[in-house]
């Protein structure tokens, strides 16, 4: 499968990755180069064969229901949370306004 | 089948529904990270850094989510996967800090299952009918916007981000309005019996994201819409109702139906096109590279079994066949958990007071609880879970009246005294000189006095009108101040004008 | 007597607990050393001596006060600018994370910490981790402390990469400006800097480190390791940084091995694999004799030689370019300019406006065209194509090995199809950047612990490396090899010091 300048534009714009014309010149043909290369994977035969799950046989270990159990995977944390916020308000992460 | 039917300018429309509810799961801690879940909560403090999305961090499951999920499943009849997993949802919004929402698309840990909802004439469904559940998985909740406490932005609070839901998704197996309303009631008790989910619509709880497609009956499904986030059961009734009319109007018209997000504006009852979520179609979903499957061990899951408590259509099979109860009060003393748990503690009070059968009381108590103390409450404006009374002052009074110390019309006024001043019926029967009489002489004399009094009606009766009986207790027990007993009463009556 | 920035860490530990010099003494020297070479090599994004000295001085007073000290007590290390660092700025090499400072520490720092190591910086590396000659980095790149001899006893001038994407990692240690440093490997990262610039390096099996804190690539792959001048520093460093972590759902909950202490170089009784597929054609003449070198010594030390067959070893390069930005595509998602780092906000832009923006003005163009290429192939109508292919490949490639792994305890390869090349020589087709890792891109996909050790100079009179790929959890094996290889190689080269 090739991809051209729409569909570029298309996965940018998924991606919210502003792309202007000339990027996506030139990443058309980049694109398609790697697409074309790793579709060589299609030519193996898979046939009963699982899609990977876990590299190294293992499952979901289950975390108690404690809060703030570990200090550093817990809340009560906002000053640390807001440390590097571009646009800290009142508490609170700004953002340009949404229109729901 | 429902008949439930739009009729439009050109003919009949059948509506076809179907729920995916959104539920909190009731835990202390986040699904994948350690900050509290508690309601209203001061923004982002409730956040850890791994809610926050920060660089290199990353989720580790929280077990009571899973725990509860699968007896949530297991009470809705459903079959419980042993190995699912977790995928992301990709998509950016400023209520999501890492750019995907953390779900089971693939893998859900509840597969297919199912609810009844009970035939009910007079809300418009017919006949019980039982609604297919597709599936239950687990997955993070989104932060929260504000856009009304600045002029140029939006605030992002992410107390609620990464919270456990489970979407609970519903066969399109609901016709009317009223069979989704009556399903999402039946769920909401069910989650409150297993104890999985508050239920707290209002907080936010609980949330229905509303399918509804309209056709002509016996064609293929038409196209549907999807209304986000209603919260009560009321607005998802309201919802489904003006959605289909909508569409309805559309294709009339000669319009399509467009497979779009609507929101629901609990105001005005109508629902609108969202545009901010439109061209977040394309999830990538895969699977969470961060999560390894999860795999459940047979002992759990028989756990989580063992662990569920009596279910509301077992407890109310119970009330009517072991108990006795009328259809309508089983209905009622089990839809909600609460409700049945204050019953059953009444009925065991009651029956060790008077050291009776649970089965010989238990018709007593259900009739009293349900128009006497229902009644007088809703007078008051609250519901039994905030009654002033609990089970043992109720139990008290009911021991007053099965061991006749006083009437069931005394019992009445003891009870708004005691709703009133919170004090006992046993007190207020002895300071207030409540007892019921049972001194033959005092009610002779008190008839014979009566009958006097009314000589002509004492000649009516005898001439044939024997509903003037009534009349004769009546003015007896009233001259008695209503301590009567009215058996004696009675019996004094019938001898005397025998 | 040796300079103390010419001393490998295990030497560098043993000296100041013998007081044979002070951490301070040994602190202040690196970071004079990475201060003369900073203008020269561009390793480090930031440097923080303040923060080694303040580590020394805390192992000098705990020596003075009689107090245990740790394993690496006294010994400065740099770190991947990949790892979290509480207080230090923290940027993958991206601008979109430039000024963010983490309020944290991650797993694998704090351990190192822990044991009396101090930082003397954050080491610059391939934008998100992603290249292999540390090219697409936003500040920069490193240039290495190798060059390319002149033939008349001089060197030539052109700038060499370092490998990728640890590459800061590489050539630090090569130049002798730290005595350690942390990489990440996620095809590769580790192994093929450390066989560029003639330095040590092991990815342990998948799972052993925490990834808590290591700003992500690709979740499935990524794993950290250390990078250091011997095998027996690559032992001690690692069984520091590896360990269970409740906090990554990926953490193996298993002991750490004393690998240190287990150290043999006797391979009496262990067979060795030999991948034919590894013989590519046009295999470069300097890596088949390296590798055939590497034979003979592994066979010197002990060990039985075997062919062996990992029929699907073509397939794992492409495999990794789906699987590795299909990941990462989703992983960088959180950089949006909302809760930190880079914000570029145009006038009268709305929030969707404002992440594209920022996106685009964030990431360098090699991460722009990971973060397409995964969007792409999980995008609706293309992931069973592309995606699940992948991980069904991916799982026969595991199998492979396991196959493999039925009848040799250890597998032997070049590191890295070639010695270092030119900056800008490989740069304009990102495809043949990618095919640097086709060696050490298997290893990873199968979650197993590899290492590279040098091996020798090419013709070119530059540094090969050989890499040695062990069972699950068998770092042992692997480093065992290892230093059975080093011990006859000895490889004493280094860079002639230009800077």
């Amino acid at each position: 499968m090739s991809v051209d300048t729409a569909t570029v534009a298309k996965i940018a714009s998924l991606a919210r990755i502003k792309v202007t014309e000339a990027d996506l010149e030139a990443m058309v043909p980049e694109l398609n180069g790697i697409l074309a290369w790793v579709e060589q994977l299609g030519e193996v035969d898979v046939t009963g064969v699982e899609p990977m799950t876990a590299v190294i046989p293992n499952t979901l270990r289950l975390r108690e229901d404690v809060v703030n159990a570990d200090p550093l995977t817990g809340g009560d944390v906002r000053d640390k949370v807001l440390a590097n916020a571009p646009a800290p308000e009142h508490g609170f992460f700004g953002v340009p306004k949404v229109i729901e | 089948m429902s008949s439930y039917r739009i009729h439009g300018a050109t003919g009949e429309w059948e509506v076809v529904i179907g729920l995916e509810v959104h539920a909190q799961i009731t835990t202390q801690a986040k699904l994948f990270s350690g900050s509290a879940t508690a309601f209203g909560a001061e923004p982002n403090t409730q956040v850890s850094l791994v809610d926050a999305a920060m660089p290199g961090m990353l989720p580790v499951l929280n077990g009571e989510c899973i725990r509860q999920a699968v007896r949530t499943g297991i009470a809705i009849n459903a079959q419980i996967n042993a190995w699912s997993r977790f995928d992301r949802k990709n998509y950016f919004y400023a209520d999501l800090p890492q750019g995907y929402q953390i779900s089971q698309l693939y893998h859900p840990l509840v597969g297919e299952g199912y609810l009844d909802i009970e035939a009910d004439e007079k809300a418009g469904i017919p006949v019980a009918k039982r609604i297919g559940v597709e599936r239950i998985h687990v997955e993070q909740d989104a932060g929260k916007l504000m856009h009304d406490q600045h002029p140029t932005m939006s605030y992002v609070d992410l107390n609620r981000s990464g919270v456990a839901l489970m979407e609970i998704v519903s066969r399109p197996d609901m016709t009317s309005p009223a069979e989704a309303g009556a399903y999402l009631s039946k769920l909401r008790t069910i989650l409150r019996y297993v104890g999985s989910c508050d239920g707290n619509m209002d907080q936010g709880s609980m949330r229905a994201d509303v399918n509804v497609s309209v056709r002509r009956p016996g064609e293929p499904l038409g196209t549907r819409t999807e209304t986000k986030n209603v919260n009560s059961v009321r607005f998802v009734m309201a919802a489904i109702e003006h959605e289909a009319n909508r569409q309805v109007d559309v294709l009339e018209a000669g319009g399509k139906i467009v497979q779009e997000t609507r929101l629901f504006d609990p105001d005005t009852g109508t629902t609108r096109s969202m545009r901010s979520k439109e061209d977040a179609h394309d999830y990538r979903y895969f699977p969470d590279p961060d999560l390894l499957p999860l795999v459940l061990e047979a002992a759990f899951i028989e756990e989580c079994r063992q662990s569920l408590p009596e279910l509301p259509d077992a407890k109310r099979a119970r009330y009517e066949q072991a108990l006795g109860l009328s259809a309508y009060n089983a209905a009622v003393l089990t839809a909600d958990v609460e409700t049945a748990r204050w019953f059953e503690r009444l009925v065991a009070l009651t029956a060790s007071k008077q050291g009776k059968a649970e089965a010989d009381v238990a018709k007593q108590a259900a009739n009293w609880l349900t128009s006497e103390l229902f009644g007088a409450l809703n007078k008051l404006g609250k519901g039994l879970l905030d009654s002033p009374i609990g089970p043992e002052a109720a139990a008290e009074l009911l021991a007053l009246v099965g061991n006749a110390t006083i009437s069931g019309s005394i019992a009445k006024q003891v009870l708004e005294k005691m709703l009133e001043t919170g004090d006992g019926a046993g007190e207020i029967v002895e300071r207030e000189g409540l007892k019921q009489t049972t001194d033959t002489g005092a009610i002779e004399a008190a008839a014979d006095a009566v009958l006097a009094a009314n000589a002509d009606k004492v000649e009516q009766y005898k001439g044939g009108k024997e509903a003037l009986f009534g009349f004769f207790v009546g003015q007896t027990m009233k001259a008695l101040q209503g301590k009567g007993n009215p058996q004696l009463v009675n019996q004094v009556l019938k001898a005397k004008l025998g | 007597m040796t300079a103390l920035t010419d001393l490998t860490v295990t030497a560098l530990r043993d000296g100041v607990a013998q007081g044979e010099f002070t951490a301070t003494e040994v602190a202040t020297a690196f970071n004079a050393a990475v201060a003369e070479a900073q203008g020269a090599l561009n390793a480090f994004i930031v440097t923080t001596p303040e923060k080694a000295l303040d580590a020394a001085a805390r192992v000098d007073a705990d020596r003075a006060a009689g107090k245990p000290l740790g394993k690496l007590a006294g010994v400065p290390i740099g770190m991947k600018d990949l790892f979290a660092t509480q207080g230090t700025q923290t940027t993958a090499a991206s601008h979109i994370l430039e000024g963010f400072v983490p309020q944290y520490e991650s797993t694998v720092s704090q351990k190192l910490w822990d044991a009396g190591a101090g930082m003397l910086g954050k080491l610059n590396l391939d934008q998100f981790a992603m290249g292999s000659s540390n090219e697409t980095s936003a500040f920069g790149n490193v240039i290495s402390p190798w060059r390319r001899p002149d033939g008349q006893g001089g060197l030539d001038t052109a700038a060499l990469a370092p490998g990728g994407s640890s590459g800061g990692s590489s050539a630090a240690v090569a130049a002798r400006i730290v005595p350690a440093a942390t990489g990440t490997d996620t095809g590769g990262s580790i192994r093929q800097p450390a066989a560029f610039t003639g330095i040590s390096g092991i990815k342990p099996t998948y799972g052993r480190c925490s990834r808590w804190g290591i700003v992500a690539f690709a979740s499935s792959l990524d794993q950290a390791g250390p990078m250091a001048r011997d095998v027996a520093d690559c032992a001690l460093l690692l069984e520091t940084m590896a360990g269970f972590d409740p906090k990554d759902s990926t953490s193996l909950n298993l002991p750490v091995p004393d690998w240190s202490a287990a150290l043999s170089a006797d391979l009496r009784g262990k067979k060795v694999g030999i991948p034919r597929e590894y013989r590519i054609e046009g295999l470069n003449a300097d890596v088949a004799k390296s590798w055939d070198d590497g034979i003979a010594w592994l066979k010197d030390a002990g060990a039985e030689v075997v062919d062996v067959s990992l029929p699907h070893t073509k397939y794992a390069l492409p495999t990794y370019y789906i699987i590795a930005p299909a990941e990462a595509s989703s992983n960088l998602a959180r950089y949006d300019g909302v809760r930190y780092g880079l914000r570029d906000l145009p006038d009268h832009a709305g929030l969707q406006d404002m992440y594209a923006a920022t996106r685009a003005a964030g990431f360098g163009a090699e991460v722009k065209r990971r973060i397409l290429i995964g969007t792409y192939v999980l995008s609706a109508g293309f992931y069973d194509a592309y995606y699940t292919q992948a991980q069904k490949v991916r799982t026969l490639i595991a199998r492979d090995f396991t196959e493999a792994f039925a009848q040799c305890d250890v597998i032997l390869t070049p590191t890295a199809p070639s010695s270092a090349f030119a900056l800008g020589e490989k740069s304009a087709d990102p495809l043949e950047m990618y095919l640097n890792d086709v060696f050490s891109v298997p290893a990873s996909l199968a979650g197993l612990p590899a290492m590279s050790v040098p091996a020798g100079l090419d013709s070119t009179g530059l540094p090969l490396g050989l890499h040695l790929i062990g069972k699950p959890f068998d770092e042992q094996g692997v480093l065992n090899a290892g230093l059975a290889l080093e011990q006859r190689a000895a490889f004493t080269a280094r860079p002639k010091k230009w800077w």
